[in-house]
């Protein structure tokens, strides 16, 4: 057969398993590949210790207090080469970010932002409790923080959230808190300690902390 | 709809790439990750305003030195000088300026400055391989630094890490966060590292910086460069389905 002898009219048009025609370069929208995360090692604390890491909020904001935690690996035992990030609203529910579409917070000291190294065996982050946030779809969050693990043992940050366990009737509405097993949501609640909140992070186990994808 | 309903935010949503692209948490033959990658599959959390929101750390977390790490303690560091530059975009191609960059890494001997390396490689009194730049309106920033030596890092036998630099990188958004490693071209020791090969194979030329000629300074220094890209949003304002009309 001629290889120019192509039928004009092929029985079953092409159908690229994609669902898109061609490679979507000329079509598709721009994008470029992300660069590929790596573990933050252990000598982390070289290029990421800040001496105001722990604080969130300033020192003496009222009603501020330590939320503290130890990160623990799949023996059980602790990890002291972690680094555990966390971001939060203000107590109004409005972010220190000029992301925040509603206006940043304007509250005295507020960060929102901590980093905090697990080095003595735990982390501790200085902060207040977020207030609600809207949802997206007419609802609000339960309070929470969401919290980023990097650690020497880790390729990419793992992400999960605290909710707060003496914000039981918030909880019980929150969508991402309602939409997971019960038996798991425990273990994004933090509990009321001396002096604030503790909440321990199990990267395995049978007590796995629920991650999220992001 | 009533007056009663609260406006809806209008929030971005940042791109989901598939899992099979990115680095996984856990990779075998980085024995590290056995007892802390978690197992269980993550759980999609949708981005609502705390994800798509991010701290503010610009100027004020960065000293002028910062950009320099060739001097520290009155004296310069010894080893090959190199300019590290590039830029840090988004997957839409838009460039993120104020963006806080944190680099970290070993001197020439391949020594970090951490009291628990303590492999027999001298340590470098006027290097401390810690450096902070903050990127531009353009999203752009370079530092000065010296190159990296490998090291022995006891995952396996004779287990030499690649030369890599260090990178922690805010974006604008929670979802942006990217710690990763900046690696040199051509490098001998790629293929015995897990770390490197735990990338899928498809991205890792994009852990790999290139040489730069045109930003070598002459009779001085070096230069490598080395784009980052963080995660971009799902939708592009250009979008249109008139692909005619791209004006
Ligand atoms: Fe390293």
């Amino acid at each position: 057969m001629n290889p120019l002898d192509v039928p004009p009219d092929p029985a079953v048009p092409f159908q690229p398993r994609s669902g898109q025609r061609g490679s979507g370069f000329l079509t598709g929208p721009f994008r470029l590949g992300t660069t590929p995360s790596a573990t933050v090692g252990p000598y982390l604390a070289i290029g990421l210790t800040w001496p105001d890491g722990d604080w969130a909020a300033a020192e003496g904001t009222p009603g501020g207090f330590w939320l503290r935690g130890r990160v623990l690996d799949g023996a059980g035992d602790v990890v002291p080469d972690a680094m555990v990030e966390t971001w939060q609203a203000d107590p109004d529910g409005r972010f220190a970010s000029p992301e925040d579409p509603r206006g940043a917070s304007s509250s005295p000291g507020f960060r929102g932002f901590a980093r905090a190294q697990t080095l003595s065996g735990e982390f501790a982050v200085f902060t207040v409790k977020p207030g609600r946030v809207p949802d997206g779809e007419g609802g609000l969050q339960a309070p929470h923080v969401d919290v980023s693990v990097f650690a020497r043992g880790l390729l990419d940050r793992v992400v999960t959230r605290v909710y707060f366990a003496d914000e039981a009737e918030a909880n019980a509405s929150d969508p991402v808190l309602s939409a997971l097993p019960e038996d798991r949501r425990a273990t994004l609640l933090a509990t009321p300690a001396d002096d604030g909140y503790r909440f321990d992070v199990h990267l395995q186990g049978d007590r796995e902390t629920v991650f999220f994808a992001v | 709809m009533t007056g009663t309903t609260p406006r809806e935010l209008l929030l971005p949503r940042y791109v989901r790439e598939d899992p099979a692209a990115r680095t996984p948490v856990g990779f075998p033959d980085y024995r590290s990750t056995a007892l802390r990658a978690p197992l269980r599959t993550p759980v999609d959390l949708p981005h609502r305003l705390t994800e798509v929101t991010g701290p503010v750390l610009g100027e004020d977390r960065v000293q002028p030195h910062d950009a320099d790490l060739t001097w520290r303690n009155g004296g310069e560091a010894v080893g090959q000088r190199i300019l590290v530059h590039g830029r840090v975009l988004d997957s839409d191609g838009r460039p993120v300026p104020g963006a806080l960059v944190e680099v970290w890494q070993a001197n020439a001997s391949g020594r970090y400055r951490h009291v628990v390396d303590t492999w027999p490689a001298p340590l470098d009194p006027h290097f401390d391989g810690l450096g902070r730049v903050v990127t531009d309106s353009l999203g752009r920033y370079e530092f000065l630094t010296v190159k990296p030596g490998a090291y022995p890092w006891g995952n396996h036998h004779n287990a030499w890490r690649p030369a890599h630099i260090h990178f922690s990188l805010f974006g604008r958004a929670f979802t942006q966060r990217l710690v990763t490693q900046m690696y040199f071209p051509d490098d001998p020791l790629f293929g015995q590292d897990p770390i490197y090969n735990a990338i899928p194979a498809a991205a890792r030329h994009r852990a790999v910086g290139r040489f730069s000629l045109e930003r070598t300074q002459d009779n001085w220094a070096l230069a490598f460069e080395w784009d980052v890209v963080l995660r971009g949003t799902e939708q592009t304002p250009f979008e249109t389905e008139d692909d005619g009309d791209v004006a």
